[in-house]
């Protein structure tokens, strides 16, 4: 009989966060720029210069931990990571090892087996390092130092998890976390959050751990869950033929949709790891806290619940919509400026989805005015525009926010009200299908359709069916 | 004074060579050896101390955190930081190839 | 030209403030003395004449319109080559940073321009300020103004010797373990080592962050006091820098010795002392007894256990402070290899001294897996029982009277041999990093080879206005000192 084996999953997981300027000094942290124009001696690591704490790094790595149930070390220090690597200025990294600001917490997840608590061992804070690039002109490589220096807080689950899809809601919650209280846009894609998999097998039921790898370059929940799959699959297939498990740092090849180990460096891999003395110890007072605690925003759960309190709003939508903050406020500035909170929530869920779907978005990045979406739904309500059309309106707001009222009248999308002008139609569509008209009058309802459709058809779309509808009921 | 030195192994010196990134000739490493046993030997003094519920001292004043608000102050740094750069190009320094 | 070199940087500045003296006149009269002594001396590194005389010009406006309008404006400083001045090479005095040229200013240097004071030019030290003799260089040795053949201590070797020679009213050293007060000391000058956090270190070279500081060198402790408040303060830049006030020292140094209490370490005079350094010491002691100052001897615990935690620490903050020196950004170079790791070895085997890598691989070596706890832990928990030892003096005494260090100034060519022998050298001074403390050394003796000899008060943290006033108090006791570019017999023959 085949073997049965356990995966054991624990996962660091680096947040970049949101914050105006970099970690240690006032160089703006945000994403891009020209080579090594956010930089100054600091964060060039000039012989010198000195960095000094931002205070909001150490405030969003509080939140953070607050909302995942940690403990705070009311006095947490910086120490330094001693390894030399270009993209290092100072050949060490600042960041936390003795006393890590966040530790002993836990995040619940939600997976199709139920309930669980995976734990987290710690939370730190931490310096980004720069970018290297190759020039394959001259073969060698260019740094450049825009990114050295962007804060970051790493958080080191316990290895609670065993499979891919309990990775992807940790990380989903993590995200939602992060997102709900705005220190982070965590988008794997472009690096504001990258996931390190340590992953090990061992026979069911075996006590203490085997030995694990890591898996590095993960840039989608895709390849997350592909990388677990094929490392598990890989660690099996290695002790079913007698062989061990080396410990090392694979490294994730999405086009090929395999990991291989990482060419070790030519270094023992020995931090040397002391307590930073540049920067004081960081002390986190009862009041503090207090403050942050008092700050923290409505998680997804409470406004999911408070969205079918005060909206309304189906158990099933109201989840779905509050999986994301940002598509949560849409839904409640439009459901309070129209007065529908359930086609709000019909739109946002059917056509508003179906969009980030097809164009491969996060609800994170739709850009548009509730007040637009708001002004559609009573344009649809007020049977000025058919559903239809309406659509595609709606599909316009969610590319490039255009003001609803005016696109329907450039674009000619305005329903007809005119009864007089329906009634010549509905009569002509009467007159033209004789036989159609002979079977609806002798009681066939089922023909009504046929000839509301003949009617629109013959308006080119630009009437609201059901006043087509009640129009040729008349007209009997 | 007790100078029974320490002996420094060659797999040991190798090693904290590799750390610090120097390459030290075999004359060198052979002083470096030797010099290193006898100033380890001299600060095992240390060991004399009984130092059982002390806790480490990093910054003499433990009390004092400082922080920065987190506000943008500085502009465009880039010719500043390449001005003593031993080689770059097109705004960025030019290391040997990393992979 | 001999009488502007004969006033101290307050009496000078006071003659520039009344428009006795032109700036331009004190200043050339230092440029033509530096001209005539530096052949001898090799106290300096770099002199920027040009950016002196652009200087000399905006600072006479700014008296004339008020806005240089403190004590020392217009006043020449020399500044230890550690120090950041925005484009004015900053070496170190090592073949790493021989053409590194800062985009900033220190903060210190800051403040001394914001008052008007005029960099001379920066001076020579031991290689990233490691050392006591300033002979691990990369540039001339430079000899003691005192007696040819001799170093001038240090690492602030360069600025102690400047001041010694009349080069320069005043100068800026730092003190990592005694690199101020020693060579102060070595020299017949005054130095001041400030509470730890006093100075910001913004724009210093970092030898060992926690035990860093910069201070003030001058021929009087009021020029060192004057200098020190001018630098002093918090600064946004430096997080380790305090805001907490420094009080009117200046106002304050007159005093005497009324009510004070001295302590003097009996374990300081024991052996390993110099007999001549001793006698110095113990006739100072006797001198401020029979004048008011109250003394008494006792003992201070752990003094044998201060250079291992020293150096434990200062060479493991120092192979990760000098781990940013590798080629790439600044500094020194080699291009003869291909590969990024060879690249870093390369550079770094060329472009650091013996003692500096000495200093990294033991650093390493300290903070390794395996002998972190043994070896770095167990010295930062020797600092905190050290501390606690000056705590508990301080509960007694207002200030602690100390030899700044064993012997006067040795020969040249004496010293790096024996690095065991050159770090137990640093045994006087070495606690006053690890605890933060501030101290201030004056000279008190010449001994019979015609070498100054020096001692340190030492006072509690953040009590530099004690410590200064007891030094005042003894200085005014003493008399003037000579100086060393007036004993001709003294200074060398190329002078």
């Amino acid at each position: 009989m085949a073997k049965q084996y356990e995966t054991v999953i624990g996962l660091e997981v680096h947040i970049e966060l949101s914050t105006e300027s970099k970690i240690f000094c006032g160089c703006p942290a945000k994403f891009g720029g020209e080579p090594n124009t956010h930089t100054c001696p600091v964060c060039t690591g000039m012989p010198g210069a000195l960095p000094v704490l931002n205070r909001k790094v150490a405030e969003y790595a509080l939140k953070l931990g607050l909302a995942a149930n940690c403990e705070i070390n009311r006095y947490c220090r910086f120490d330094r990571k001693n390894y030399f690597y270009p993209d290092n200025p100072q050949n060490y990294q600042i960041s936390q090892l003795y006393l890590p600001i966040c530790y002993n917490g836990y995040l619940e997840i939600e997976t199709s087996k139920g309930k669980k608590k995976i734990r987290i061992h710690e939370m730190h804070m931490e310096e980004d390092a720069g970018k290297l690039i190759h020039d394959e002109w001259e073969d060698c490589s260019l740094v450049d130092y825009n990114r050295s220096g962007v804060p970051l807080v790493e958080i080191v689950s316990e290895p609670d998890m065993s499979t891919a899809e309990e990775v992807i809601m940790y990380l989903e919650k993590l995200r939602m976390l992060c997102r709900y209280l705005g220190i982070s846009d965590c988008k794997l894609q472009e690096g504001s959050m990258r996931v390190d998999v340590n992953l090990s097998v061992c026979e069911a039921g075996c006590v203490g751990l085997g030995t694990r790898t890591e898996m590095k370059n993960l840039n989608s929940f895709k390849a997350i869950t592909h990388a677990i799959e094929g490392e598990r699959e890989r660690q099996i297939e290695l002790l079913e033929s007698g062989k061990s498990i080396i410990q090392e740092t694979r490294r994730w090849d999405d086009n090929k949709e395999c990991s291989y180990a990482m060419r070790s460096k030519e270094d023992a891999k020995d931090y040397r790891y002391f307590p930073d003395p540049d920067i004081p110890p960081v002390r986190i007072s009862e009041g503090w806290i207090g403050e942050l605690k008092a700050q923290q925003p409505e998680f997804q759960k409470e406004r999911s619940e408070r969205f079918q309190r005060d909206y309304g709003l189906p158990e099933y939508d109201s989840n779905l919509i509050t999986q994301s903050r940002h598509l949560s406020d849409i839904f409640e500035q439009t459901a309070k400026l129209c007065g529908s909170p359930k086609k709000t929530a019909n739109w946002l869920m059917g056509e508003g989805m179906r969009f980030l779907k097809e164009k491969d978005m996060e609800p994170e990045e739709l850009h548009f005015s509730s007040a637009h979406l708001a002004e559609l739904i009573k344009e649809v309500e007020r049977g000025k525009i058919n559903q239809q059309n309406a659509k595609m309106v709606f599909g316009k707001i969610l590319e490039s926010d255009v003001e609803p009222a005016a696109y329907m009248k450039e674009h000619g999308l305005l329903a007809v009200t005119d009864d007089s002008v329906l009634r010549k139609a509905a009569a002509e569509v009467l007159a033209e299908n004789v036989k159609a008209a002979e079977e609806y009058r002798g009681g066939k309802e089922k023909v009504l359709g046929f000839l509301v459709g003949q009617v629109m058809k013959k308006m080119r779309g630009k009437a609201d069916p059901g006043k087509v509808r009640e129009i040729i009921e008349r007209l009997r | 004074m007790d100078m029974c030195a320490k002996k420094i192994s060659d797999a040991t010196m190798e090693n904290v060579e590799i750390l610090s990134k120097l390459a030290l000739s075999s004359g060198e490493r052979e002083k470096a050896k030797e010099e290193m046993g006898k100033i380890l030997s001299y600060i095992e003094k240390l060991n004399e101390l009984d130092t059982e519920n002390v806790e480490p001292l990093v910054h003499i004043f433990e009390e004092d955190s400082c922080f920065r608000e987190d506000a943008v102050t500085n502009g465009d740094g880039r010719a500043d930081a390449l001005k003593n750069a031993p080689k770059s190009k097109g705004g960025q320094y030019v290391v040997p190839k990393t992979v | 030209m001999q009488e502007i070199m004969k006033m101290s940087a307050l009496e000078l500045g006071g003659k520039i403030r009344s428009r006795e003296l032109k700036i331009k006149e004190a200043v050339d009269a230092y440029l033509a003395h530096i001209r005539k002594t530096e052949p001898g001396v090799h106290a300096f590194i770099s002199i920027d004449e040009e950016c002196i005389n652009s200087r000399i010009k905006e600072i006479e406006t700014g008296i004339r319109d008020g806005v240089y309008s403190g004590s020392l404006a217009g006043v020449p400083v020399a500044v230890k080559d550690n120090i950041c001045t925005k484009g004015l090479r900053t070496t170190c005095a090592s073949r790493m940073l021989k053409n590194f040229v800062p985009a900033y200013d220190a903060e210190a240097v800051v403040r001394m321009e914001r008052q008007g004071m005029i960099i001379l030019g920066k001076t020579n030290m031991d290689e990233f300020a490691m050392g006591s003799t300033t002979e691990t260089s990369v540039f001339e040795t430079t000899v003691n103004p005192w007696k040819e053949g001799h170093v001038p201590g240090g690492s602030s070797g360069g600025s102690c010797a400047a001041v010694a020679a009349g080069e320069a009213p005043l100068a800026l050293g730092s003190d990592t373990g005694g690199s101020i007060r020693q060579p102060a000391a070595y020299c017949g000058v005054c130095g001041l080592k400030p509470t730890y956090g006093r100075v910001s270190r913004y724009g210093l070279i970092a030898y060992a962050s926690s035990l860093d500081q910069i201070g003030s060198i001058g021929k009087t402790v009021e020029d060192c006091a004057v200098l020190f408040e001018v630098i002093a303060g918090k600064d946004e830049k430096d997080a380790t820098s305090t805001g907490r006030g420094i009080g009117r020292i200046k106002e304050t140094l007159s005093g005497g010795f009324s009510g004070m209490k001295i302590g003097v370490p009996k374990e300081y005079l024991a052996s390993g002392l110099e007999g001549e350094v001793r006698k110095g010491i113990l006739d100072a002691v006797h001198f401020m007894e029979e004048n008011g100052a109250e003394t008494e001897f006792f003992s201070l615990g752990l003094t044998d256990y201060v250079i291992p935690a020293y150096y434990i620490i200062a060479c493991a903050e120092a192979s990760s402070n000098l781990e940013r020196f590798d080629g790439i950004k600044y500094g020194y170079r080699s291009d003869t290899v291909s590969e990024l790791h060879e690249m870093y070895k390369k550079s770094r085997q060329e472009g650091f001294g013996e003692e500096v890598k000495r200093r990294i691989l033991l650093g390493s070596f300290v903070l390794s897996s395996g002998y972190y706890d043994a070896y770095y832990l167990k010295a930062l928990k020797a600092k905190r029982l050290i501390k606690e030892e000056f705590n508990k003096a301080f509960k007694r005494y207002d200030c602690i009277l100390a030899p700044a260090s064993p012997t006067t100034a040795p020969k040249i060519g004496t010293s790096l041999s024996d690095p065991l022998k050159m770090y137990l050298s640093d045994i006087y001074t070495v606690a006053v990093n690890l605890s933060g403390l501030p101290a201030v050394s004056v000279p008190c003796a010449i001994d019979s080879r015609g070498l100054p000899i020096g001692m340190q008060f030492i006072g509690n943290c953040f009590q530099e206005k004690k410590i200064l006033k007891a030094a005042a108090a003894y200085e005014s006791l003493r008399g003037a000192f000579p100086a060393a570019w007036e004993r001709r017999d003294c200074v060398g023959k190329a002078i």
